[in-house]
């Protein structure tokens, strides 16, 4: 069991992190940052999959299975958009002409 | 170590290097040079920490586990494989909203499993469980209306009398009923009232947000989902969660103000006054002066310095390609080009510059807002193409239009203004443009891609003596 006042100091720090990480970002890059970042919170599934481990009765076990589904969908779909958004973000010198 | 020892160890061991991966790769998505890198890595931390989570998860259920990841990637995949580059902003949406939804179906399986058991965790368990709830909730089911809107399946906005009062209602019995959840008891009929007006929530505070203010509306449902997760995760104990929600959640905070602060929207604004379709500007005098294709082309001709504009209703008439022939064409002719890109054209910030990177433009041509604003002024063509509200005058001369305040590029400073349009109308936020009736301006009807074409056709036929 994580105490909850080191979860608060994770969660500043985390914070602190994510802010500054995307403080240099640049305009072109804000829509496939976004999409992402979207995707990495796309990590969702593993506690839907957890959730749906330790589920007993029927009931538990449909919400559990909803949120693995939805979970998924997240990440696969998060990265599936954002690889073909940044794939197309090449240099000058990259390009033939 | 025993053997489940070992495979909690195994677990807990990738799940720390996946959450490296995850702020690696938002770090090196924030350049252009790295950002395809960036992805992959992350796409590599995902992959790693999923496969990770069979160790502990035991042979229960795992048939169900398994089941639920094919249903959730099938579909998903193959749709954001071949979903166009227009539609990105409600995929994103879209995409969000499931995230959302999962972690609030993660909330929801805890709340019910301790409403069985009759004792009640301990409360910070219980505080993170209804907070991650009540936001992934609003999260999923405004993510969806939001979706709904951009895809055009649904009004762009929906009001009635009293809606403030009655949103206001609902987010507080919410609330009440996670209060009563955290401090009072967990029982089955409070959890499952508790989940319908917050997933009630996310509808209503959506509906009456117009479609202009829609990317600051997305960008701060995806910090939501980033929350949720967090807070989820401290609930399932899973660090990985913590961290990569919480970094999600506040690099999607920051991105929401600068959003906000590009379109001079306050987000308090954006949420919870409406936007768009306000009638109250003042009367804007002249009128709007049609121009046909040979004569625009000839200005082009003349012309030593272009800068083109596009906006949204570039990418909708899919003419950026043909967009980057003509400016081909012009640089060709020893034209100096550029493209003038504001930072919510498109529909989320940076958008444009993706469609304009599938057409072929290199990044070297587009220049942000203030870096382009001074250049307007030597410019002796400036071609409008699919843009309104972003280079409307108003916005800094009328005190009582709508988007009185907000930046926009300096295109009227331009000896001409060539405004390619399908016809005469108001944008996407419905106000109308005092650019369109300037002296120096004139509309050119036609659709983009049409324009384009007629553009470069003419341009060739003046190069090769054809006529003037």
């Amino acid at each position: 069991m994580i105490d909850p006042f080191i979860a608060l100091f994770v969660f500043m720090l985390a914070a602190f992190t994510g802010h500054e990480i995307i403080s240099r970002v640049p305009v072109i890059l804000h829509t496939p940052l976004m999409s992402g970042s979207n995707f990495v919170h796309g990590i969702v599934l593993v506690g839907a999959m957890i959730a749906l481990a330790h589920a007993e009765t029927p009931l538990a076990q449909a919400i559990g299975f909803a949120g693995v589904v939805l979970g998924a969908g997240n990440a696969a779909g998060g990265y599936v958009v954002t690889e073909r958004m940044l794939e197309m973000f090449k240099s000058s010198k990259d390009k033939k002409d | 170590m025993d053997m489940q020892s070992v495979l909690t160890w195994i677990a807990k061991a990738s799940y720390f290097v996946a959450t490296v991966l995850f702020i690696l790769g938002i770090k090196r998505m924030s350049s252009p040079v790295t950002a395809r890198r960036g992805i992959v890595q992350a796409g590599i931390g995902m992959v790693l920490a999923t496969l990770a989570t069979f160790a502990i998860t035991g042979t229960h259920n795992v048939g169900l586990i398994v089941l639920g990841i094919a249903v959730g990637v099938l579909p998903t995949w193959l749709w954001g494989k071949k979903v166009a580059m227009t539609d990105m902003p409600q995929m994103v949406a879209l995409f969000n909203g499931m995230g959302g939804g999962s972690a609030a179906a993660i909330g929801a399986g805890e709340l019910i499993k301790f409403a069985h058991a009759g004792a009640a965790p301990a409360m910070s368990t219980l505080a993170f469980a209804v907070v991650g709830a009540l936001i992934g909730s609003i999260s999923m089911t405004g993510s969806i209306i939001a979706w709904a809107k951009l895809d055009g399946r649904m009004d762009k906005r929906f009001t009635f009398g009293g809606q403030q009062a009655f949103n206001f209602l609902v987010f507080a019995g919410a609330l009440v009923c996670g209060l009563a959840l955290i401090f009072w008891q967990v029982g089955t009929p409070l959890v499952v009232a508790f989940f319908v007006l917050a997933l009630a929530f996310g509808v209503l505070m959506t509906l009456p947000i117009g479609g202009a203010d829609m990317p600051v509306v997305i960008s701060l449902f995806n910090a939501f989902t980033g929350l949720a997760v967090a807070f989820e995760g401290y609930v399932m104990q899973i660090e990985a969660l913590i961290v990569a929600g919480m970094v999600v959640g506040a690099a999607g905070t920051l991105l929401t103000q600068l959003m906000a602060k590009a379109m001079n929207r306050p987000i308090s604004g954006v949420l919870f006054s409406n936007f768009g379709g306000g009638g109250s500007s003042a009367e804007i005098a002249g009128s709007q002066k049609p121009i046909e294709a040979p004569d625009a082309a000839s200005l082009l001709y003349m012309a030593e310095k272009v800068i083109i504009v596009p906006g949204y209703g570039m990418a909708v008439a899919q003419a950026q390609h043909k967009i980057w022939e003509l400016s081909q064409a012009l640089i060709k002719a020893g034209k100096e080009v550029r493209f003038a890109i504001h930072p919510v054209a498109g529909r989320m910030p940076g958008h444009m510059n993706v469609l304009l990177a599938e057409a072929g433009v290199p990044y070297d041509l587009i220049a942000d807002m203030d870096d382009i604003n001074p250049e307007f002024k030597t410019c002796d063509v400036a071609i409008v193409i699919g843009a309104n509200d972003v280079v409307n005058p108003s916005a800094k001369t009328d005190k009582s239009s709508p988007i009185f305040g907000m930046p926009i590029l300096d295109v009227v400073d331009s000896r001409q203004v060539i405004v390619i349009k399908r016809g005469k109308g108001t944008g996407f936020a419905g106000i109308e443009n005092a650019l369109f009736y300037a002296d120096n301006c004139r509309l050119l009807y036609a659709d983009g891609k049409e324009a384009a074409s007629r553009l470069i056709a003419e341009l060739k036929g003046i190069e090769s003596g054809g006529g003037h």
